[in-house]
């Protein structure tokens, strides 16, 4: 059956080829003209990216404070600004506060390239702040740092001891003044538990009367030192034993009053 | 053996003339406090009705009163009779001559085991809302009871246990004013305490009660004095830096004006005997000189002229015009008397150790002082000297250091301030140093002066 369908196929495509050729050979007509050359362009090539306007205002900045980035552009499906701001949208505006001059470059780039463009945002340093004074210790710390000056019982007088002591005070007390020149330093007087506390009010103020005359003699403005003498109402320690009455018998720097 | 007799007779003479100087220790005390006293004998009295509530204080504040005035021995509790006659009326004359009434009679009292020379007797009661003492005292060595009466009187107070001790205390005035006594009774003692953190000035009766705060610096705020009429108080303080001297009315509590001269020391005020200058220490010129100036400060002038420390200056109360103060001029501290002008500079005690603190008694021929002869550095105790004989008495006797003796206005008693029970309290005895009463127990209390 297939078989006999085929071979009807055949004979079905000679016959059109016959009639076919028989037709040619009929008077056959001129052909017509071929269309008209169409000087039709090939498509356009993708569009460039183009970037209207990408600035910073303000350009000039102190340190410190902002500038916004701004900018527009076309033809462009992706657009970064370097120094860490990003990917942004085709347009739009961020602040940026670069601690330093820094030029912003925006990169766009779409189907008909890349195209990029920087702006600059110039940092200025602020007026520096006024210089901190130069690192001293408090004045309580220097007058602490003072040595006491020793004396015998019922005696004022400089002992060799206390002459070196204070000697080495008054180079301090003079640095400490020219540091700070507003300070007055206090030259305590001390005595120890036993004389009467009546007299002892008057030797603890000759004690630091004479520690202060021997200052001023190596130069200690004299205005600058007070004395008070407690006698023997703030005693140090109050054992009775020569270590604590010497201990007691003094002249002592403070900053009191 | 007629060599050794007339060795031994020099000898003699030479031990009495040193017991004599010896004994002059003595005499100096003898001078305050009579030899021979009176023994006086002082029953507790009973109260009726509410008052009986208040006679526990009432007969504690009596028997003190009488024992601390140092007139009297008091004749022991503990011998008295079964009986105590509570008004004349009780009286009641042995029938026969030479027996006992069981304390009711005269005799009863004068004869031992009470052997007293005098009675104090009597009894209160609730009358009308107060408590009325009828009191009365008796020589108890009289035949008869109208010679023997020496007092008998009403006394008032409120119904309550200061009221019942201000009728104790009139009464012991009263009795001792028969022996020329004056009594302590409304006196008042001023010193300086640290109870509260800060040294401040005080004031108490002379019996320790009452003690009170008058200044509240919290600074240092020491060595008070108190003006002759006790209307004015006078201190060293540190309360505006520098110590000076600060002056408050007693009556108003307010600080009174004191001028201050430039120096880096005021110190160690005193009134004068008329209340109208003050001396004190003040280191203007150096070392600390004694200075004279109005109560305000004005009109100040120097006095003494060393160039030591002179502290404590202290005006005769009778004279007027010599001052006793302490001077380094010598050498360690010494009590020293001048003129009101400075002049007549004359040192009082001989050098020996350190003395200070001289208090003039009120009839001015002697000072009490604290002096460490005899003893360590720092370890003083209460001496009494006679300043025109210059023979001294020592009243304590190391018992740790006994310092700032002041007369109380009584002349035979003394406040003063020891650590005899380890720390500084106030203390008061009688010149003869018995009868020693310790009267504060919180903090460290020094400096007392005794004033009216």
């Amino acid at each position: 059956m297939l078989l006999k369908r085929k071979w009807s196929v055949i004979w079905i495509a000679i016959l059109l080829a016959v009639f076919a050729s028989g037709c040619k050979k009929k008077a056959a007509p001129p052909p017509p003209p071929p269309p008209p050359p169409k000087a039709e362009a090939p498509p356009p090539p993708p569009a460039a990216p183009d970037i209207a306007e990408f600035s910073a205002e303000p350009s000039s900045i102190e340190r410190g404070q902002s500038s916004t980035l701004k900018w527009s552009v076309s033809n462009a499906n992706q657009i970064t600004i370097d120094n860490g701001v990003g990917t942004v949208q085709a347009s739009g505006s961020k602040g940026v506060y670069p601690n330093d001059t820094t030029t912003y470059t925006l990169r766009a780039t779409g189907p008909g390239g890349t195209l990029s463009k920087t702006a600059t945002v110039n940092v200025t340093a602020p007026p520096p702040p006024a210089a901190p004074p130069p690192a001293k210790a408090p004045l309580s710390e220097r007058i602490t740092a003072l040595q006491d000056a020793y004396y015998d019982y019922d005696k004022s007088d400089v002992r060799d001891d206390a002459r070196s002591a204070l000697t080495k005070d008054a180079d301090l007390l003079k640095s400490v003044f020219q540091d700070f020149p507003d300070a007055v330093v206090t030259l305590e007087g001390h005595c120890d538990e036993r004389g009467s506390a009546e007299y002892n009010l008057g030797l603890g103020d000759r004690r630091a009367a004479s520690a202060k005359e021997f200052l001023v003699q190596l130069g200690v403005p004299t205005d600058k030192l007070k004395t008070i003498s407690y006698g023997k109402e703030r005693p140090v320690c109050t054992e009775s034993n020569e270590e604590c009455w010497q201990r007691n018998r003094r002249a002592h720097f403070s900053t009191g009053q | 053996m007629r060599k050794t007799l007339i060795f031994a007779a020099i000898t003699a003479v030479l031990s009495g003339v040193l017991a004599l100087l010896w004994a002059q220790d003595n005499s100096v005390v003898i001078k305050i406090i009579k030899g021979q006293k009176t023994v006086l004998a002082a029953p507790d009295l009973h109260g009726s009705g509410a008052a009986q509530t208040y006679m526990g204080a009432f007969n504690d504040t009596l028997f003190g009163d009488l024992q601390n005035s140092g007139f009297f021995e008091m004749a022991p509790k503990g011998m008295y009779p079964l009986q105590v006659p509570q008004r004349p009326e009780d009286f009641r004359q042995p029938t026969r001559p030479g027996t006992s009434s069981g304390g009711l009679w005269l005799s009863d009292w004068a004869s031992p085991p009470v052997s007293a020379n005098y009675l104090a007797t009597g009894y209160t009661a609730e009358q009308s809302g107060q408590i009325v003492l009828y009191g009365w005292l008796y020589d108890v060595g009289q035949p008869n009871l109208a010679n023997a009466q020496v007092l008998g009187k009403r006394y008032f107070g409120s119904l309550d246990e200061a009221g019942a001790r201000k009728t104790a205390h009139e009464f012991a005035a009263d009795i001792l004013a028969h022996w020329g006594g004056t009594s302590l009774y409304g006196t008042k003692i001023y010193f300086q305490s640290s109870r509260t953190g800060h040294k401040e000035i005080w004031s108490m009766d002379p019996d320790g009660s009452n003690q009170k705060e008058l200044t509240s610096f919290k600074s240092i705020s020491i060595m008070p004095a108190i003006s002759p009429d006790g209307s004015k108080l006078a201190f060293t303080s540190f309360a505006s830096g520098n110590p000076g001297i600060f002056i408050l009315s007693t009556e108003t509590g307010r600080r009174l004006p004191f001028y201050n001269q430039r120096a880096s020391l005021n110190a160690t005020p005193d009134f004068t005997p008329d209340g109208k200058q003050i001396l004190y220490a003040s280191s203007a010129s150096g070392y600390a000189q004694i200075y004279a100036a109005n109560l305000d400060g004005s009109n100040l002038r120097r006095i003494s002229s060393s160039r030591a420390i002179e502290v404590e200056p202290k005006l005769n109360p009778k004279t007027g015009t010599d001052i006793v103060f302490v001077s380094g001029r010598t050498g360690p501290q010494q009590i020293f008397r001048m003129n009101f002008d400075g002049t007549g500079v004359e040192r009082l005690t001989n050098g020996e150790g350190e003395a200070s603190n001289p208090s003039w008694n009120p009839n001015g021929e002697m000072i009490a002082f604290s002096w460490t002869r005899g003893f360590a550095t720092g370890n003083f105790n209460v001496f009494l000297m006679d300043v025109a004989s210059r023979q001294y008495s020592q009243l304590t006797h190391g018992e740790g250091r006994n310092e700032n003796p002041s007369w109380a206005p009584d002349g035979r008693h003394l406040v003063f301030m020891s650590t005899r029970n380890g720390s500084h309290q106030i203390y008061t005895m009688l010149a003869d140093g018995s009868q020693v009463h310790q009267l504060t127990t919180a903090g460290n209390n020094d400096t007392p002066v005794w004033g009216k």
